[in-house]
């Protein structure tokens, strides 16, 4: 393999965003027809990097080298001419074309349409049959999901007649089935001899799939192994720089008295789609109730009413109390008396005011307790000293109070909205997407401490797209799918497979299932919500 | 009502419905690409202007057109470089050219020719004369057909025709060309077109282009084909109403059609209380005839009409994401 040309190679490549070296003389050599995976924690310069051979970026030093030609890729249609396609992680489709347009789109053949989409069309039916990418070149992409809007996207990079495709973060969207799907299609594409750059920050999918791996941290290439030859705990270590606990570690839960009960919650949102189609349940003192499912199927207006910010009807008690779903107490203040915690699925949005520092982002909805407060006026000097103690006790980096939010890194931002819903000893925490865009470290930190609050003897509802995360932090699992709670799984009796299946809205999971079924079923749900839309 | 009176009505229609479509269909190219444009009035005041003072100095109204296009085309190349190069906010611009050209246009007439921000009456080769279609005064005696032909469809200026030809014209660049595909692209995702290695601003700026070459003939309209001369604030909303429409035929050209001549119609009834009572067989205040094409443009604009989805990328400018 060595005497062979790299299909891509990058000498020394370096690029700063003002005082952010975001990549530090990166050097790495793909070779072709191979699968080559790039590793690395959110902000570890994967991304930068991958700009940049795409021409998004320009490097500031470096050179790249394609199928052994020094080349310049000053903008994206040079990185085209140059054989690479990429398939960006929000996937850059015009919703409101047709597959066939968009694959067109930029690749056209002349001022006039008709002959390019004809000849498009004949293209696209060739692909399809020679890399398993069937996909109705006439549908319109937002009436397609999003596995075939990825499928849209590989289409258009090879139908540029890209050799080298680089994929960024393609699971994320993704249900398992979804994603073994692809992976397929990338195999196959590997062995038609077309060389693929995954990158991803899971290490499972790099075992699974890569033949090489690469190790990114804080901008620097650490490693490059071959995945044959390592595991992931070495790639754990090797992104983190310490030894990291993959697995979450908990004794046996303890359920005590029910804190939570819901029935009958129905939400219809502002356009009269059902987002929640009466769904029930109950979650015991002691207990993590996980809830699985691909975003977009009632999971967020779950989240929104227990937290009180949005209307449903139906019946929720707390310790036996009912809450009010929609009246004049239906806010998340009063739920904050109640005793229930929110860590919302948005820190951007919904957790924190990012121009705000993070002293008062820890006060928010607590700032009107008596021990903020002097008679009328807020008592600053105790909510430093509260957020500067909160803060320390989550290690919070750096540790600064002053600071504004946004000048934290992903991770010691969720730190600080954890931080502030925990530390309150609520009896019930709801927490969604617990540590979406948070590197490594901090998701070991925050699994602990959502663990630690269960052996308390709280009651949390942990929402999460992340199946990973579900079947080790849950004491018990509910699958939603389309508004509904398709069922209820003990982790210890179930596996990917299956609530891979409960996702995809699939009850009958002893049977075999064909992909082909799975996927109908996806698209007529997504059919079926937009035309209720 | 009498079949000749409707002829009337309608030739009317026509006559005011064409410096609406004008403008409906610059905006149609500039907010299909993204750029909101609240300042179609302004361009439009401004080439009204333009090109009724050239005309009255040179004498011919084709040097005056040429004007009034460069007038409104440099307004839009500033809204362009507010909103595309500088990403500043695309209402604040549009809103700006407003004020602009309202004030200069006056301003410059006034110590140009002195007659109190007008221009001087326009006549013969200083205007667009009407045009009659060929065999109109052989067949104008067959009943029916003849008159719509002779009266409806022929006598109208140069503009007319060519505002009713940039429909067809306008869906066919749009939804059969490459430039119209990405057109549509950059104001639906702009991201698709950049990773495509397409240029989003120059796009855009094409767009915008295209914009003030349409808002130009619009305003030249006003003042050399509809009037003689321009007098002060002679737009009179069309470019609001011309985004009401745009916004009632949600962003298709053969639909902007059918939207203008309905405000052209409710215009040209402003102008014939006598047939409204004739038909309704009571008085109707003229004043609430004149504000008919208003409040419908309120109501539209309040979204009373149906659903209309503007372009996904509309009004934003495009910043390349990380």
């Amino acid at each position: 393999m060595t005497d062979q040309t790299p299909a891509i190679e990058l000498k020394g490549i370096s690029k700063a965003f003002g005082p952010v070296q975001a990549n530090k003389d990166i050097s790495i050599r793909v070779m072709p027809g191979t699968i080559h995976g790039i590793i690395g924690e959110n902000g570890a310069g994967k991304s930068t990097l991958m700009s940049i051979l795409y021409g998004f970026y320009r490097a500031d030093a470096g050179e790249i080298w394609v199928d052994g030609r020094r080349t310049e890729i000053p903008d994206s249609q040079a990185a085209i001419r140059a054989g690479i396609g990429m398939v960006f992680q929000h996937f850059k489709l015009v919703q409101n074309f047709s597959v066939l347009e968009n694959v067109v789109l930029g690749a056209e053949d002349g001022a006039m349409l008709r002959p390019s989409l004809a000849k498009a069309r004949r293209e696209l039916k060739d692909l399809a049959a020679e890399y398993e990418l069937n996909i109705d070149p006439d549908a319109r992409i937002e009436d397609i999901g999003v596995g075939m809007q990825q499928r849209v996207e590989i289409l258009k990079a090879l139908y540029r007649q890209a050799d080298i495709l680089i994929l960024d973060e393609p699971t994320g969207v993704l249900t398992p089935a979804e994603a073994d799907h692809l992976f397929r299609i990338l195999k196959g594409l590997r062995d038609q001899g077309k060389t693929i750059i995954l990158i991803t920050h899971k290490l499972r999918e790099i075992m699974e799939i890569t033949d090489t791996v690469s190790v990114m941290r804080r901008g620097e290439m650490t490693a490059t192994v071959q995945t044959a030859e390592t595991s992931p705990p070495e790639l754990a270590e090797l992104m983190v720089g310490r030894k990291v606990l993959l697995q979450v570690e908990k004794v046996p839960p303890k359920p005590g008295k029910t804190v939570l009960e819901v029935e009958n919650l129905r939400v219809v949102d502002s356009k009269g789609v059902e987002r929640l189609r009466k769904i029930g349940f109950e979650i015991r003192a002691g207990e993590i109730l996980g809830i699985a499912g691909v975003a977009g199927n009632g999971q967020s207006e779950l989240l929104e009413v227990l937290g009180g910010y949005r209307r449903a009807e139906g019946t929720v008690r707390l310790n036996g109390k009912p809450l009010e779903l929609a009246g004049r107490h239906a806010n998340g203040r009063a739920r904050r008396a109640a005793g229930v915690a929110h860590v919302p699925e948005d820190r951007h949005h919904e957790g924190l005011i990012l121009d705000f520092s993070a002293w008062e982002n820890v006060a928010f909805g607590y700032h009107d307790r008596p021990e903020f407060n002097k008679g009328l006026f807020m008592d600053n000097a105790a909510i430093k000293a509260d957020a500067a103690a909160k803060m320390e006790r989550f290690d919070v980096r750096p540790p600064h109070p002053h600071l504004a939010a946004k000048n934290f890194s992903g991770g010691n931002q969720q730190k600080i909205v954890v931080a502030r819903e925990i530390e309150r000893n609520p009896d019930l925490l709801l927490i969604g997407q617990p540590t979406r865009g948070v590197d490594i470290g901090a998701i070991e930190f925050i699994h602990e401490q959502i663990v630690a609050l269960r052996d308390m003897g709280k009651a949390v509802l942990l929402v999460s797209v992340e199946l990973d995360e579900i079947m080790s932090l849950s004491d018990r699992i509910a699958v939603m799918f389309d508004g509904k709670i398709m069922g209820e799984r003990l982790p210890a009796e179930t596996d990917e497979r299956e609530l891979g299946l409960l996702m995809a809205g699939i009850t009958d999971t002893d049977k075999p299932h064909s992909e082909a079924e799975i996927e109908a079923n996806l698209a007529r749900r997504h059919a079926s919500a937009d035309k209720e839309a | 009502m009498d079949f000749l009176t409707l002829i009337q009505v309608f030739d009317t229609t026509i006559r005011l419905a064409t410096p609406l479509l004008l403008a409906c269909l610059a905006g149609l190219f500039s907010e299909r690409a993204g750029i909101f444009d609240i300042g179609l009035e302004g361009k439009m005041l401004a080439s009204a202007f333009l090109t009724a003072a050239v005309a009255a100095v040179t004498g011919s109204v084709l040097v005056g057109l040429l004007a009034g296009i460069g007038g409104a085309m440099a307004l839009a190349g500033i809204h362009g470089l507010a909103s595309i190069t500088f990403r500043g906010n695309q209402l604040i611009s549009g809103v700006a050219i407003n004020f602009l050209a309202a004030g200069l246009t006056v301003v410059v007439a006034q110590s140009w020719f002195g007659q109190g921000g007008r221009t001087p009456q326009l006549s013969g080769n200083a205007r667009f004369g009407t045009i009659d279609l060929p065999f109109a005064a052989e067949i104008r005696d067959i009943p029916l057909l003849g008159p719509i032909y002779a009266d409806l469809i022929s006598g109208h200026s140069l503009l007319v025709y060519v505002g009713l030809l940039m429909v067809p014209l306008t869906w066919y660049v749009l939804f059969r060309t490459r430039f119209g595909l990405r057109l549509r692209a950059v104001g639906e995702n702009p991201a698709a077109v950049d990773t495509a290695g397409i240029s989003v601003v120059g796009l855009r700026y094409a767009a915008v282009a295209i914009c003030g070459l349409l808002t130009g003939l619009a305003g030249a309209y006003l003042s050399t084909g509809l009037q003689a001369g321009f007098v002060k604030d002679m737009t009179a909303g069309r470019g609001y109403i011309a985004l009401a429409a745009l916004i009632f035929a949600k962003w298709r050209p053969w639909y902007a059609l059918g939207a203008c001549l309905l405000f052209g119609f409710l215009q040209a009834l402003a102008l014939r209380p006598d047939v409204i009572e004739g038909t309704l067989g009571f008085e109707v205040g003229v004043q609430l005839l004149d504000a008919l094409p208003y409040i419908l443009t309120v109501v539209i604009l309040a979204g009373f009409v149906g659903r209309a989805i503007p372009p996904r990328a509309g009004g934003e400018p495009y910043v390349k994401e990380r």
